[in-house]
């Protein structure tokens, strides 16, 4: 049986827009296993990344709670959060969200100096391929060198959970399939917990489980038994 | 995050907007530029004066004679009479008779000052002679047509020749020059190298000035100079039975009354300089909040991989501190090219470097850098990481 990592209980998320409140995420309710591979699937608006940044630390929702090995995080404060963020959670945005005035490795460095237990950077970067490319500049780099470079941010911090927001979204395929390889990868050889959230249906066949979102609710959560490595997905 | 992290995160921010960040560190410059230079300015005068006060001579008290009176007057043997009565407190008494004359040699000739007195101005004074000798008590009781020339009056007249027993003629009378003076300030015209020393009685026939109006009195001590003073008032009081016909006064109270005004001078000029640095600084918070604005997104990206607020507050602290830090040490540059190269040059005043006052304005500079700077550096820190990250 699998170690639970997070408990999502009952989790929703209501935004007030003026006199209308928008319902961003319905009672969200599941579970996330250590060394798993998770694929969240939804269109825009189906409150995907809303769930995204509750996990992660970044946001709070209305009602419910969220459990990361027993401890409720959604009773955190502001510095508990950040501290949870810092230490737990490793995030990897579609638009890579790199310092385009720090190197390759200055922008790994930015996240293992502030964390306890971080990596070795020299290692990270050769992991993601890497190993060549650390003092260029983001600007130097092509969008899947970027990616990478985001990954090895993420990873290096050592964190528990990695949670990737459309990361291939901005890369043609071919380049998102390496970036895809790559997660996957670290989620075997690392055996850490990956999360994906898109929109691209074919990335879903090759999670261990697919969350399908619409609307800001949860409506299947499939189990796939037989996952198809990232190489042979096609879009 | 590390404090080295930070600091090269601020330079890399400040180098990577050269212009902008010159524009933001000139309001800095300026004010400390301005500041130093003021103050310089300021106490060059002050000691440009004070110099002249103390070159006067040390212990000197100064009696003039304002009114007149009736009766009688004080003249040059009842003072000496009475500093012989107070000889442990008194160590010379010299008459003045000033007047501004001029001073014939050959074709040449100057307007000068004619200083009518006798030997014991020498130690009273603090003038002595480089050259020739100075007044001897004969030349005083016989009246003789001598002269001791200041090297300003020298270098109108005489340009490369010797003065001394040649003749001047001063009014018309001819006179034989026996001395020259030591220089006091570069034989400048109208300073106090631009004088003539002539036996007091010659002085007075010249002049027509049968009543004596000035006198310098030396004390024997700096702590005997009240005592002299006080002995001295009550002493002219009993002549002239009015205080307001003459004048007491000594060096100190010059001195005293000065330092009030070139204080004040100093802390005018330092406050409007001061002004310039807090509108510097004003520009300092400025910039700082465009770049917080413009940097919302990196700010996010920090923020969600976990900066703690101050990881944040300190990075942006540090830009202002080492924007406001250069611009602060290149103002410290100016301040004293502008006391070098343009107070210097100008030479109205000596040069005057004040340390405490550069070191001070320094700090404050460093000091707006950290107040201006916590207010963008806060609302920077303060920021939600998602609607951070949102921003384009």
């Amino acid at each position: 049986m699998q170690q639970v990592l997070m408990k999502v209980e009952n989790v929703s998320k209501s935004y007030q827009m003026g006199e209308v409140s928008v319902n961003a995420l319905q009672n969200a309710d599941f579970e996330l296993y250590e060394g798993e591979f998770v694929v969240i699937l939804g269109p825009s608006g189906s409150g995907k990344s809303t769930l995204l940044n509750i996990m992660g630390g970044m946001d709070l929702p209305t009602e419910g709670r969220i459990l990361v090995k027993d401890e409720e995080i959604t009773g955190y404060n502001d510095r508990k959060l950040t501290a949870y963020r810092r230490e737990k959670v490793g995030f990897v945005f579609q638009f890579y969200n790199l310092m385009a005035n720090l190197t390759a490795r200055e922008n790994v460095e930015l996240a293992t100096e502030i964390c306890k237990g971080a990596l070795n950077i020299d290692d990270v970067m050769a992991e993601v391929g890497l190993g060549d490319r650390k003092d260029y500049f983001p600007s130097q780099m092509s969008g899947g060198e970027q990616q990478r470079v985001a990954i090895a941010r993420a990873v290096a911090k050592n964190p528990l959970l990695l949670l990737c927001d459309e990361p291939t979204g901005a890369l043609d395929f071919q380049t998102g399939i390496l970036i895809l390889e790559l997660l996957h990868k670290i989620n075997k050889t690392f055996n850490k917990t990956v999360v994906i959230i898109t929109h691209n249906m074919a990335i879903g066949d090759m999670g261990d489980r697919v969350i399908k979102m619409r609307s800001g609710k949860i409506v299947e959560i499939k189990v796939n038994q037989n996952p198809i490595p990232p190489e042979r997905i096609e879009w | 995050m590390g404090f080295l992290q930070a600091y090269k995160m601020a330079v890399k921010s400040i180098r990577s907007n050269k212009v902008r960040s010159f524009l933001t560190m000139l309001g800095v410059i300026i004010g400390v530029g301005s500041v130093i230079a003021a103050v310089g300015f300021a106490q060059g005068s002050t000691k440009s004066i004070t110099d002249t006060i103390q070159g006067m001579g040390t212990n000197l008290i100064q009696i003039s004679i304002t009114g007149r009176n009736s009766n009688r007057n004080v003249t040059y043997e009842d003072l000496a009479a009475f500093a012989a009565e107070n000889s442990e407190e008194i160590t010379a008494v010299a008459p003045q008779v000033n007047a501004a004359m001029t001073v014939k040699h050959g074709t040449k000739n100057t307007e000068t000052s004619i200083n009518g007195t006798s030997p014991e101005y020498e130690t009273i004074r603090n003038v002595h002679v480089q050259a020739g000798r100075f007044l001897l008590q004969l030349d005083v009781d016989y009246m003789q047509k001598v002269a001791v020339l200041g090297t300003a009056v020298v270098n109108e007249l005489f340009e490369d020749a010797d003065p001394i027993g040649q003749s001047v003629k001063i009014n018309g009378q001819v006179f034989k020059v026996v001395g020259i003076l030591e220089e006091k300030e570069n034989g400048q015209t109208d300073s106090q190298d631009d004088q003539v020393i002539i036996p007091v009685t010659v002085a007075q026939r010249l002049g027509r000035a049968t009543v004596i109006r000035n006198f310098a009195v030396q004390a024997a001590t700096p702590e005997a100079v009240d005592s002299v003073m006080s002995k001295l008032n009550s002493f002219l009081e009993k002549i002239y039975k009015d205080t307001s016909t003459f004048r007491v006064f000594n060096q100190a109270q010059m001195l005293s009354t000065l330092n009030n005004v070139t204080g004040t001078m100093t802390v005018v000029l330092a406050g409007i300089a001061a002004i310039s640095l807090i509108v510097g600084g004003i520009g300092i918070m400025n910039i700082m909040l465009v770049s917080v604005t413009e940097r919302t997104r990196e700010i996010g990206i920090r923020k969600a991989i976990g900066a703690k607020k101050r990881n944040i507050m300190v990075q942006f602290l540090i830009e202002a501190v080492i924007v406001t830090g250069i611009g602060g040490l290149l103002g410290v540059a100016v301040g004293v090219s502008v006391i070098r190269f343009v107070i210097g040059i100008m030479d109205i005043v000596p040069e005057v470097y004040s340390i405490p006052w550069i070191l001070l304005s320094f700090g404050i500079s460093l000091i707006i850098g950290v107040l201006f700077g916590l207010f963008p550096a806060y609302k920077a820190a303060s920021m939600n990481p998602i609607e951070a990250l949102r921003a384009e």
